[in-house]
């Protein structure tokens, strides 16, 4: 019997200026993801597999500058493009627009202003997308002066330390906890800027998925502490590896130090997602190299310090908010005395990233 | 002449008891309504009444009404918002303890109109010695057959649920109301969808402030139209205003919506002016989220005409030199208020009150209140001022609820207005730390 397949219409959305076809019920997000990442607003909280996730960090904002092509008017409100839906002729503006540019500088500045700025402690430093977001979106300079929020660190389980400093409670390891283990014990205790993650009652997390909320973390939150401080991620090598696993699907990335499995992580998207998460034993339990079949160096196509020098530029594109902060940077970097901290030297590396004649296309 | 829709018979003694109530002419418009109309002439009633949502939003009811999703086989809810926390605002909790009957006749008639047969009432927590009476109500109700299975014999069967809440504001934001009612925590939840379509239990729900669906056995009995030929314009009927502050007779009021703020603050039949020997400086007119106004701008409009209690007038001019009815959170001040420490407290309510979930209203609620205390304890800088306005416009209508909105108005229409009373606790710490210390410079006072 032939398949008779009744494929939606297509939505047609413009974003930035660019136009793509999307089925019904895509968000904006997900239709400037299949744009690519010059378009893609960053995200702090959405994390596509999980199931409920999104809305909370404001990092995705973008302007509507038409609804839809029955109804062109503007929407009168920044909207999460992680939770919209996109209607036919609907019209975006991403970093073109100022206002969602100043917002996200908002939504950076607010985001950090309890952090504590630990990277140079952190094992997240260089896997970061708090340090990606306020590297691409962020003013340079802080205008809090207030105390910082601080709490201690905690061990929850074997496993997983807990450094609630950082956590920005995007709920990730909450909707992760819910929705891949059997069983919750840990969540958002307290409200406002004192709510916390934390377990039930000092509770250990134990469950054979229970690592996964480390990966899902987009900051250093929840850290490995088979990992914790034996390296930096960029000094580490990332190699694609399976096994064949009875509980999950034994696909990871080992990272390696010289010869050595230093960690072990599920594998993740351009857009820094997991999609198949994995247990615990492949994660902790299986660190020696004779443990796996190993497939080839991982390909990193999100940008991102693990591939320092290597970008793929055919991919990047400066946006608006990466010209603007282009300028930005130069502006600070013109009055400010170089050679004292030994800044120039390092400048052209750490600005090939938002500098645009960097990022013009190689001959 | 005002008409007393909600509050005719509240001083009655005994009026808290059915009986009592019931010799009122109390539950007659739930035998009207079961007995002689369809749920969709109550519905029409109501769209014809105009009478808009008096939780704070002032979202027509009857169109609330009509947007709810009716699919088969789904069970549909009425909720009544009774957590009222926003400081200013005690109308709900007059209405609930003095005539808890009045709550209870109108939930029948409104759950009969969208077709529910389950209902609750989410009361704050605090107030338990409401919820214990109207549990009683409750309770007296259902012995005479008004709540149950099969009411007065119609086959309409409804049963009502008091739930009450945890202690937090936001318990008040519709759909944060809903998860605390479904047990959950109370974040508020991303919109669309709304209620109307995936309220609780993911079922069509409609959610109504105390004070909304109280009016609704008044335009059953009398009609729509009698109710909205009471008011202004769009403003149709009668509001409750809480009334408090430097006033002489701070109290809950009825009033017609549309008599002038200056009439409201002064006249004797209600706030009865400003305390001997003050004079009348500002006005916060609908509960702390909405925007303060000085009081020039408070009794007038921007072209002169006088302002006058209701929802079009009270926003005329836009923030600019308008404000908000909102929940009706009635706020007086005098000329001995320090608008730059009433600021910092009710920053720091929306600091304590923030659910957390969004980053723009957990962090920046907290920012702002530091800033404020700071500049009010003597410590401000120069660039504060500036900054607080900056945050403030990175949380406006940046964030999942409107809370954040709420937090960042009172902070901006303060420095919009009473910029040199700011600029004074900067310039002058030494002085403006003085106990009861007051900016006395150039003002309206009225
Ligand atoms: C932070 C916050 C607190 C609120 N608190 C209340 C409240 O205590 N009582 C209430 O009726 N509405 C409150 N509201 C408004 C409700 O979300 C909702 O609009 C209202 O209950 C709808 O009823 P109405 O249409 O009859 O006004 C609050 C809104 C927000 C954003
Ligand atoms: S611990 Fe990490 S994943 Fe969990 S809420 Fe905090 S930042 Fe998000
Ligand atoms: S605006 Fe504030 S109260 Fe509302 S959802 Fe966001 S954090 Fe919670
Ligand atoms: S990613 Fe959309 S709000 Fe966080």
């Amino acid at each position: 019997m032939a398949e008779q397949e009744i494929k939606p219409q297509l939505l047609k959305v413009t974003i930035d200026g660019i136009e793509v076809e999307v089925e019904p019920g895509t968000t904006i997000l997900q239709a400037a993801r299949k744009i690519g990442p010059a378009v893609a607003p960053p995200a702090m909280c959405y994390y596509q597999p999980l199931k409920g996730s999104g809305g909370k960090c404001r990092a995705c904002l973008v302007r509507v500058a038409a609804g839809s092509a029955k109804d062109p008017r503007p929407m009168p409100k920044l909207v999460a493009s992680c939770l919209t839906t996109v209607q036919d002729g609907m019209v975006v503006e991403n970093e073109t627009s100022p206002q969602v540019v100043e917002a996200r500088k908002g939504v950076v500045e607010f985001l950090l202003l309890n952090h504590p700025l630990d990277c140079p402690v952190c094992d997240q430093a260089g896997e970061c997308d708090l340090q990606n977001f306020a590297f691409d979106h962020g003013r340079e300079t802080t205008r809090y002066e207030e105390d910082r929020r601080t709490f201690e660190k905690r061990d929850i389980g074997p496993y997983i330390q807990l450094h609630m400093t950082r956590c920005i409670l995007c709920y990730r390891c909450v909707f992760t906890a819910d929705q891949i283990t059997n069983k919750r014990v840990h969540g958002v205790m307290g409200r406002g800027d004192a709510a916390e993650i934390s377990t039930y009652i000092e509770k250990a997390i134990d469950n054979d998925f229970s690592g996964n909320v480390i990966d899902v973390c987009p900051v250093g939150a929840l850290t490995d502490k088979t990992y914790r401080f034996k390296n930096r991620v960029w000094f580490t090598k990332p190699v694609d590896a399976h096994r064949d696993c009875p509980t999950c699907s034994g696909k990871v990335t080992l990272w390696y130090r010289g010869d050595d499995v230093i960690r072990v992580t599920a594998r993740k998207n351009e857009w820094n997602e997991v999609t198949e998460f994995i247990c615990n034993t492949c994660r902790f339990d299986k660190k020696k190299t004779s443990d796996w079949t190993i497939e080839g160096p991982t390909k990193i196509s999100r940008s991102s310090v693990i591939s320092a020098n290597k970008y793929r530029r055919d991919e990047i594109k400066p946006s608006f908010g990466q010209r603007l902060a282009a300028a930005e940077y130069k502006a600070i970097d013109d009055e400010r005395d170089t050679s004292q901290l030994g800044i120039q030297q390092l400048a052209p590396e750490r600005f090939a990233k938002v500098l645009p004649s960097a990022l013009e296309p190689e001959p | 002449m005002a008409t007393k829709i909600l509050t005719e018979h509240i001083n009655v003694p005994g009026i808290e008891t059915f009986d009592v109530y019931r010799k009122q002419g109390g539950y007659t418009a739930v035998e009207k309504a079961l007995k002689t109309m369809t749920p969709d002439a109550i519905v029409e009633e109501v769209k014809k009444a105009g009478v808009r949502g008096r939780g704070g939003a002032g979202f027509p009811m009857g169109m609330k009404w009509s947007f709810l999703a009716k699919p088969e086989g789904v069970p549909r809810y009425l909720v009544c918002n009774a957590d009222e926390s926003e400081p200013g605002t005690f109308k709900d909790h007059y209405l609930m303890k003095n005539i808890p009957h009045l709550l209870i006749e109108g939930m029948i008639i409104s759950s009969y109109a969208l077709g529910a047969n389950k209902s609750f009432i989410y009361v704050r927590g605090e107030l338990m010695y409401v919820i214990h009476i109207l549990e009683k109500a409750i309770a007296e109700a259902k012995a005479e057959g008004f709540l149950g299975k099969n009411i007065l014999g119609s086959g309409y069967d409804l049963e009502l649920v008091v739930q009450p809440g945890g202690g937090a504001y936001i318990c008040g934001e519709e759909t944060a109301l809903l998860e605390s009612l479904e047990g959950k925590r109370g974040n508020p939840r991303n919109k669309p969808p709304f209620p109307a379509v995936k309220g609780l239990y993911q079922c069509p729900t409609v959610v109504n402030n105390v004070e909304s669906i109280a009016t609704t056995s008044w335009i059953v009995n009398h009609g729509g139209d009698a109710y909205a030929a009471i008011g202004i314009g769009r403003s149709t009927g009668t509001k409750l205003i809480s009334a408090s502050g430097h006033i002489n007779k701070p109290g809950v009021y009825e009033i017609d919506l549309g008599v002038p703020v200056e009439d409201f603050i002064f006249a004797d039949e209600w706030c009865g002016g400003i305390r001997p020997g003050h004079k009348f400086k500002a006005l916060v007119a609908g509960g702390s989220s909405v925007p303060i106004l000085p009081a020039n701008l408070a009794l007038t409009l921007a072209n002169g005409e006088k302002r006058l209690m209701s929802y079009e007038s009270l926003s005329d001019g836009g923030f600019a030199t308008g404000t908000m009815l909102g929940s009706g959170g009635f706020i007086v001040f005098d000329e001995t208020a320090c608008i730059v420490r009433n600021t910092w407290n009710f920053s720091r309510f929306y600091h304590h009150e923030s659910c957390g979930q969004c980053s723009p209203c957990r962090e920046g609620t907290g920012w702002m209140e530091k800033v404020l205390h700071r500049i009010e304890y003597g410590h401000g800088h120069q660039q504060d001022i500036d900054l607080l306005v900056d945050v403030a416009k990175k949380i406006e209508g940046n964030t999942i609820c409107p809370l954040g909105d709420a937090a960042a108005w009172p902070v901006a229409s303060a420095i919009r207005h009473f910029r040199d009373e700011f600029q004074w606790h900067i310039d002058h710490p030494s002085e403006a730390t003085q106990p009861g210390a007051v900016y006395r410079g150039e003002m309206a006072l009225i």
